[in-house]
């Protein structure tokens, strides 16, 4: 008969923990609303830059959007860049400071919208950051209005009787646009809403920091993300929703590796 | 001896600034600066001191660059005309609200809208008052001569890092264009990292064991804090207004009448004052060198001696409000100024001196009297 | 029978009650609480001891509240 150790004894000894929350998150509470795929992305970052050991050597880009407060969250040097320039910031830093891990964290709305020029040159250079960007097809800091990635026919505070392709345009596949560039060296989709998600979603996350110090090229990894209060859904229910709607439109996986191995 | 070359306006400030220890210039092409950018590239600035030279995709991308680099504390340029530095603004303002240290050239073309590549002022407002949004103001430079193009970009750095402020040289096409003979001085070494991180322990260099993470932002929720922000601000454009004015004065001793004139209208003015002194008008010049912080005192002082003063600018009339705020109705003020591009001459500028506080004189140029109405 | 045992604190004031740890935990150990944490959030819970230190739940936590603890069991003679 084995011993079985009560929860007490379990969870005094710190030796027993196989999960816990990265020390590069900082104590305040994320101002995500609840089950957004935000507070995830942040954690699956800094859990990175903790366990490559780049603290010291990492600068982050907070867009605005509701990742603004980034900075609040991630223990790190960070600059606050204005709407949709993150990528120009991020090319300042890095040109000027090459040796350091330069990374962007962006939504939809400040990576495709009004941020296109700055992401589409930045890929097209090859500078060599990191861009991560959170695509949930909305605005959500303003309060859900329709983004470039909303889907067709999707209701947001801008589209309220659904996104009209006709007079709207189509949700833009940005990732797949830079992915064309010669400048980009390693683009990814993932997701951060199933714990095999999760796990690859890291995985993409470490290749695109690793990808870094070789100076290849821009490494992007998006994310689709759910935006439960902007799509007036359950947490639950808006990571089913995003998998039945969200997935079709923009497929999850690598989509441009480096050929050597 | 010290190393002295004929060099067009634009290219006096490349130099100047990579002799300045300059780190970074993002700039685009733009009439009539684009000199500057192209000077950096030829000279291949990265091989002579490191200093990186990149242009981008848009006057925006440019700002943002240097923002960038800026908040890692490294010297940091960008340089544009007018239609692109209107596209700065929200970068330059949210430089101003992260006090963040650069160096901004402005080659003031005609306006408004695309207007013309010729030299003009009319960015006075812009530039001084604050373009951009929010209560913010730069230092802004103005200089008169190609010399001072490239004095001023020394100056510039070692203004904007000693009160972690944007600084702003207003130059024209005229004076970014024409060549001149300039003194250079001796290379200034960049900083390294370390002496960066030592010097500007606020800039975002990589959080290190031995200290916080550094934030640069210009956001805060909390109206209480983000008032404090904008004091604290406000404190430092006061002493910088107490502490930073310059200005030349030009046979303003015995001065009854005065010019006030910044730039390439100083130029035309200092020839003016010669030519009234052989008319016998007893006229001076003030240039103002730093146009923020405006010369006032110096200008309520004139007012005393002075019956009458004359703003010269290339513009419908915009540093002449500041002039009219400094003497504060003591002597009349009154505006004269060329717009689309067109420069004043010497004895149109005097003729109209003349008209305004002596007498009309007879040998008014007629077009003088056709741009009178319309004013 | 079971050569490990798992065990899970919930940081409850972080804790938001989104409920995403729910339907990923195959053991259906976690419930929301039926109190309320400071922000009035019902946080999670662990309501039975079948937690095997998956880490399922942890990894899809957008706040990051939940530390998971796993043992193997030791051979113990009983006397």
């Amino acid at each position: 008969m084995n011993y079985i150790p009560t929860r007490e004894e379990i969870i005094a000894d710190h030796d027993n923990v196989v999960y816990e929350r990265t020390c590069l998150l900082t104590d305040n509470p994320l101002s995500y609303c609840p089950g957004c795929g935000h507070g995830t992305a942040h954690r699956l970052i800094m859990e990175v830059v903790e366990e490559m050991n780049l603290q010291a050597d990492t600068i982050g880009v907070a867009p605005v959007g509701c990742s603004v407060l980034a900075y609040d969250f991630m223990n790190i040097d960070m600059q606050q860049a204005a709407h949709g320039r993150a990528p120009a910031v991020a090319t300042g830093i890095k040109r000027l400071m090459p040796d350091k891990f330069v990374f962007t964290y962006q939504g939809d709305g400040d990576l495709a919208a009004i941020g296109t020029g700055e992401t589409l040159h930045a890929c097209n250079r090859g500078e060599n950051i990191t861009i991560f960007f959170v695509n949930n097809g909305i605005y959500g800091m303003t309060g859900g209005q329709m983004a470039p990635t909303t889907l067709p026919n999707m209701k947001t505070a801008t589209s309220p009787y659904g996104r009209d392709v006709e007079t709207m345009g189509y949700p833009l596949k940005i990732t797949e646009l830079i992915a064309m560039l010669p400048g980009t060296y390693f683009v990814s989709r993932q997701s951060v809403h199933t714990p095999a998600n999760v796990r690859k979603a890291k995985k993409a996350i470490e290749k695109a920091i690793q990808y870094q110090k070789l100076n290849k090229g821009l490494c992007f990894v998006e994310i689709v993300s759910n935006c439960n209060s902007g799509w007036k859904m359950t947490p639950e229910q808006s990571n089913k929703w995003m998998e039945e709607n969200m997935f079709p439109y923009y497929p999850l996986g690598d989509i441009k590796v480096p050929k050597e191995k | 001896m010290k190393d002295i070359r004929l060099m067009k306006g634009n290219e006096a400030i490349a130099e100047g600034v990579i002799r300045a220890g300059c780190d970074g210039y993002f700039g685009y092409p733009i009439t009539p600066q684009s000199e500057v950018l192209e000077y950096l590239m030829a000279t291949k600035t990265k091989e002579r001191t490191g200093m990186i030279t990149l242009q981008a995709e848009s006057e925006i991308a440019s700002i943002h660059m240097v923002y960038g680099g800026a908040a890692c504390g490294k010297r940091v340029m960008t340089s544009s005309s007018s239609p692109g530095i209107s596209l700065m603004q929200e970068g330059i303002s949210f430089m101003a609200g992260t006090e963040l240290p650069c160096l901004l050239l402005n080659v003031v073309r005609g306006g408004p809208g695309l207007g013309t590549i010729q030299p003009s002022q009319s960015d006075y407002f812009q530039a001084v008052k604050g373009g951009g949004h929010g209560d913010y103001k730069m230092i802004v430079l103005a200089p008169a001569s190609v010399q001072e193009m490239y004095d001023f970009a020394k100056l510039g750095f070692e203004l904007a890092f000693k009160h972690r402020i944007q600084v702003m040289v207003l130059s024209d096409g005229a004076i970014g264009q024409m060549m001149e003979k300039v003194e250079l001085d001796e290379q200034i070494q960049r900083l390294t990292d370390a002496e960066i991180k030592q010097k500007y322990p606020w800039a975002t260099t990589g959080k290190t064991p031995d200290r916080e993470r550094n934030i640069i932002t210009s956001l805060d929720l909390n109206p209480v804090k983000q008032e404090i922000i904008n004091i604290n601000l406000q404190k430092k454009f006061k002493h910088i207004e107490q502490t930073e004015v310059r200005f030349e004065r030009i046979m303003c001793d015995d001065a009854e009448y005065l010019f006030v004139a910044y730039g390439s209208s100083a130029r035309i003015c200092q020839k003016a004052v010669l030519l009234g002194r052989e008319r016998g008008i007893k006229v001076g010049l003030l240039r103002p060198i730093t146009l923020f912080p405006y010369p006032s005192k110096e200008l309520a002082k004139l007012a005393k001696q002075v019956k009458g003063m004359l703003s010269v600018e290339m513009s419908a009339g915009q540093m002449v409000e500041d002039v009219r705020l400094s003497v504060n109705g003591a002597v009349p003020v009154e505006h004269y100024g060329r717009l689309g591009g067109i420069m004043p001459a010497p004895d149109e500028v005097l003729n109209v001196l003349e008209n305004k506080f002596i007498r009309l004189s007879v040998n008014t140029p007629r077009l003088c009297l056709g741009i009178k109405k319309i004013l | 029978m079971a050569t490990v045992k798992g065990e899970i604190v919930v940081n409850t004031e972080r804790c938001k009650g989104c409920e995403l740890c729910v339907p990923v935990c195959k053991e259906k150990t976690i419930k929301m609480s039926g109190n309320l944490n400071s922000k009035g959030y019902h946080f999670a819970t662990s309501i039975n001891d079948d937690c095997n230190g998956c880490t399922n739940c942890a990894l899809v936590c957008p706040d990051g509240a939940i530390t998971v603890y796993r043992v193997k069991l030791k051979e113990e003679k009983v006397n």
